[in-house]
């Protein structure tokens, strides 16, 4: 048994599609180890090596990786839904109750998709709060707290965009609140209102204007940022911890 | 230490002085950490420093900034795909893929948007996109530079080729005029002969059970792709779905590992 | 002029154009010593303009070639024919600096450079210059807009983007399982399959010829020829009902040519053997079937250990075997051309039973 394995395994790893694709061996020494984080693309966010103390789930509670991870599902979800849905007043609200009735676990996916951005709302607001508990947005992270203000309001932005696509009663009346809110605005309050609508009121142009935003616009800007973000949290040392070798910014 | 000399230097002209205050705040400093790239350490520290350049390395081969060898085809094709990715946003707003809209909001971008010129910029765009990544392809092919250890690399380069004639082509349905629909019907009326998997296929008729097909074209590789059984409604809005994020998606995956291999595999090719 | 334009149209013949294509590579391959030098390639670059230029000024001509779609393949066939002289003709220089014991001219590049500033700024150039030839594009020319979708209403003839028209092309030759299913998706996994086949550690990061004569010859065969030709040929040269027409010809819709195709069951029952075709598909079809598995099954195995010895030792048996089988499926192609212009051959395995037509 053990024999075949080894065999098997010999089979896929020594030839040249496999060692043109992965070029360490099984990550169990340190050199593979190092080698499998900086040679993988999807893996080189981290650093080969990290503080045990930032390993500590009493000190991060995993919020900022969640918010990521439920990023990503609700990018899948939401590639999903649009295939079952249609930007136009017509057809709006007769495609969310398609997805109820009609198409195979639609509603499912739906609750997927709405929870999920309940719960990125929250977890990214208790990202913040942690952040701000430990101290860590103290120099030299000071810039990079500035970036996760941005994807906060950011993710506000998406859940209130994506909050009117279903277009029933509870969209609609949250969307003409929340843009009256903004024709509050001074100086230049009805030019934003109707810039964001589209128009005087919550009507087609804000329907479609809400979903480009929602899925294309917003979402990709996101992506940027997050991409700064993490590449900061590298840049400035990693996760945040008391002292030690940490060097202050080079003034 | 030597700016802070330099910003009490009475004489310095006042825009100089302005700059050397905004460069001395907090703010500039955590976000630029290192001055102008005109000392060769300030031009390490720019591609180590910044994300949207640290994908360059900080030396490369005299050959690789050459026209001469790399003919610039793959940087024009993500240019061009950058250049596709702004205009289709913008198209996006007025745009609704349904067979009551699509058509006419195509004509209404024409007549009536300002700046209508996006589409035209979008399409050109895509066409200049699929003949400049056939050159790069060419041109890599040509050098070589598919040779170990850059293989697998090119099968990325190869799935990229394919996703992005996937990508015009899923666009060219959306104008919803006779060009598109029965441009879409030839193509994918190809479908319809997968083999095993198109009611039209070699092979389908092999998978039934007596009398009951299971292929058939309701639920063959056609069917699939245009959720339908003819070019309708159903395509339209898969079509568009994956044209505008679906697609874009998984090339804007693989164009980062195609990207982060070109770095891996010691950068852009040259003899050994 | 009229008799300029029908030599033109004559030419334009798929089967001349064909082997014109074939025909043009080979003199590439051949005299490219002759070819590398710059006047050549700035001639073809002139001869096309004017080529295009005169065109212009026949109506049949204008309306093919300013359909706002096909401007771009004007555009195609002007940098595809220039970047492969390009290639071609720095190929060339390296070989003579390589017979004289010079290295290629990419290893003196081989010094490092800052890519600040001289890596961001040639793109940044780069950049601003695709942006202006783009912008200045789209001012001038016209999206194309046609009547709204209209199913009941099918224009002809109807084709499919012009990067497709290739296999489009190919549906002359081919039903749609083998042109629009399986060789596509061959060409896929042959690509992705090259460097695992060639094992010439020579020509990486340089252009060279002399060192990679056939693998820079069949590529050249699939993309330039097989590939390319073939979308020009069939985006300015189909026309009604998929039949051929010269660039100055009129798209008469009533244009009739006979279709006179015999399959290759017929040739062997009805005209070799004098009898009826047997109504068993397998006894049928057996003299194809056999005709393939020979193709395919007996003549790698012939060819190692004839023509293809030096490759078999080379590349092993295994990778031998992979890469003759995707060469045996691309000649497919200009085998089953060449068989039906000089035969009429319309299918080699006729088995309509299970729609499966080779």
């Amino acid at each position: 048994m053990k024999r075949t394995l080894a065999w098997l395994r010999d089979a896929i790893v020594s030839n040249r599609v496999w060692r043109s694709i992965v070029r360490h061996g099984y990550p169990d020494t340190p050199l593979d180890q190092s080698l499998a984080v900086f040679s993988n693309f999807f893996l080189h966010v981290h650093p080969v090596k990290v503080h045990r103390h930032s390993l500590r789930a009493s000190y991060t509670f995993g919020l900022g990786l969640m918010a990521f991870y439920l990023f990503l599902v609700l990018v899948v979800t939401g590639t999903l839904l649009m295939f079952y849905y249609v930007p136009s007043v017509e057809r709006a609200y007769a495609d969310m109750k398609d997805l109820e009735f009609v198409v195979s676990f639609g509603i499912v996916l739906r609750n997927l998709h709405r929870w999920a951005a309940h719960g990125m709302v929250a977890v990214v607001f208790l990202h913040m709060c942690r952040v701000f508990y430990t101290g860590s947005y103290k120099p030299p992270r000071d810039f990079n707290w500035v970036i996760g203000v941005v994807l906060l309001v950011l993710t506000f932005l998406l859940s209130f965009t994506g909050y009117l696509l279903p277009w029933d009663q509870l969209a609609f009346w949250a969307i003409t609140v929340g843009t009256s809110i903004a024709g509050y605005t001074p100086l230049m309050g009805q030019r934003l209102r109707s810039f964001l609508l589209g128009g005087n009121q919550v009507g087609q142009n804000a329907l479609l204007r809400f979903y480009v935003l929602h899925v294309m616009l917003l979402p990709l800007v996101m992506t940027v940022l997050i991409g700064v973000h993490f590449w900061r949290i590298r840049k400035d040392g990693g996760l945040s911890r008391p002292e030690g070798e940490e060097h202050a910014r080079a003034a | 230490m030597a700016t802070e000399v330099k910003t009490i230097e009475p004489k310095e002209p006042a825009l100089t002085r302005a700059w050397n205050w905004l460069t001395d705040t907090q703010i500039w400093k955590s976000i630029f950490r290192h001055g102008a790239p005109v000392t060769d350490r300030n031009r390490v520290l720019v591609m180590l420093s910044n994300v949207f350049l640290h994908l360059h390395p900080i030396r490369i081969r005299k050959s690789g900034v050459k026209l001469r060898y790399t003919w610039c085809m793959g940087g024009l094709s993500f240019f061009l795909f950058l250049v596709l990715t702004f205009t289709g946003l913008l198209l996006m707003f007025y745009y609704r893929p349904t067979l009551e809209y699509a058509y006419s909001d195509i004509v209404g971008l024409r007549e009536h948007v300002p700046l209508g010129i996006m589409r035209e910029m979008h399409r050109w765009g895509a066409h200049a996109m699929v003949i400049t990544v056939w050159l790069h392809m060419f041109r890599v092919f040509m050098t070589g530079s598919y040779k170990p250890p850059r293989e697998f690399n090119w099968n990325v380069g190869v799935i990229m080729l394919v996703l992005t004639l996937l990508l015009s082509f899923t666009g060219y349905l959306l104008p919803w005029d006779q060009l598109a629909i029965w441009a879409i019907t030839v193509g994918s009326n190809m479908a319809r002969a997968t083999p095993f998997l198109g009611h039209e296929g070699p092979g389908a008729a092999l998978l039934a059970f007596g009398d009951v097909k299971l292929i058939h074209a309701g639920d063959d590789a056609r069917f699939a792709l245009l959720g339908g059984t003819f070019v309708g409604e159903g395509a339209l809005l898969r079509f568009y779905v994956l044209h505008c994020v679906g697609l874009p998606l998984a090339i804007a995956v693989l164009m980062a590992v195609h990207f982060w291999r070109v770095r891996k595999d010691g950068g852009i090719s040259g003899p050994l | 002029m009229h008799l300029l334009k029908d030599l033109v149209n004559f030419l334009a013949d798929p089967r001349i154009y064909f082997v014109l294509a074939v025909g043009m590579l080979g003199v590439l391959v051949w005299q490219r010593n002759r070819l590398a030098s710059g006047r050549v390639g700035y001639g073809l670059m002139a001869f096309l303009t004017v080529f295009f230029l005169f065109g212009s000024f026949d109506r049949n001509f204008r309306l093919i070639v300013t359909k706002p779609d096909n401007v771009p393949i004007v555009g195609l066939i002007f940098v595809l024919l220039f970047f492969t002289w390009y290639a071609m003709a720095e190929a060339v220089k390296n070989d003579q600096r390589l017979e004289v014991g010079k290295p290629p001219i990419e290893k003196e590049e081989e010094n490092r450079v800052w890519v600040w500033p001289d890596l961001v700024y040639t793109e940044l150039i780069a950049l601003v210059l695709c942006s202006v030839i783009l912008i200045v594009w789209s001012i001038f020319l016209k999206a194309p807009l046609e009547q709204p979708a209209n199913r009941a209403a099918t224009p002809n003839p109807s084709k499919a983007p012009w990067y497709f028209l290739g296999l489009q092309e190919m549906l002359v030759y081919f039903d749609p399982w083998l042109a629009g299913v399986v060789l596509p998706g061959l060409i896929i996994v042959g690509l992705m399959a090259i460097p695992y086949i060639d094992m010439n550690p020579k020509g990486n990061g340089y252009y060279t010829f002399k060192e990679r004569k056939a693998e820079i010859t069949i590529f050249l065969f699939g993309f330039a020829v097989l590939w390319v030709s073939l979308i020009v040929l069939g985006t300015f040269l189909r026309g009604p009902n998929w039949n051929f027409f010269g660039p100055f010809e009129y798209w008469d819709i009533h244009k009739l040519l006979p279709l006179t195709n015999v399959n290759l069951s017929e040739y062997f029952w009805v005209r070799m053997l004098g009898r009826g075709l047997p109504t068993n598909w397998a006894v049928r079809e057996f003299p194809g079937i056999l005709v393939m598995i020979v193709y395919l099954g007996v003549l790698p195995a012939v060819l190692a250990r004839g023509w293809f010895k030096a490759y078999y030792e080379k590349m092993g048996a295994a990778r031998y075997h992979v890469g003759v089988f995707l060469f045996l499926m691309m000649m497919l192609l200009p085998v089953k051309m060449l068989t039906r212009w000089l035969f009429n051959l319309k299918y080699i395995v006729a088995i309509h039973e299970y729609f499966f037509n080779i």
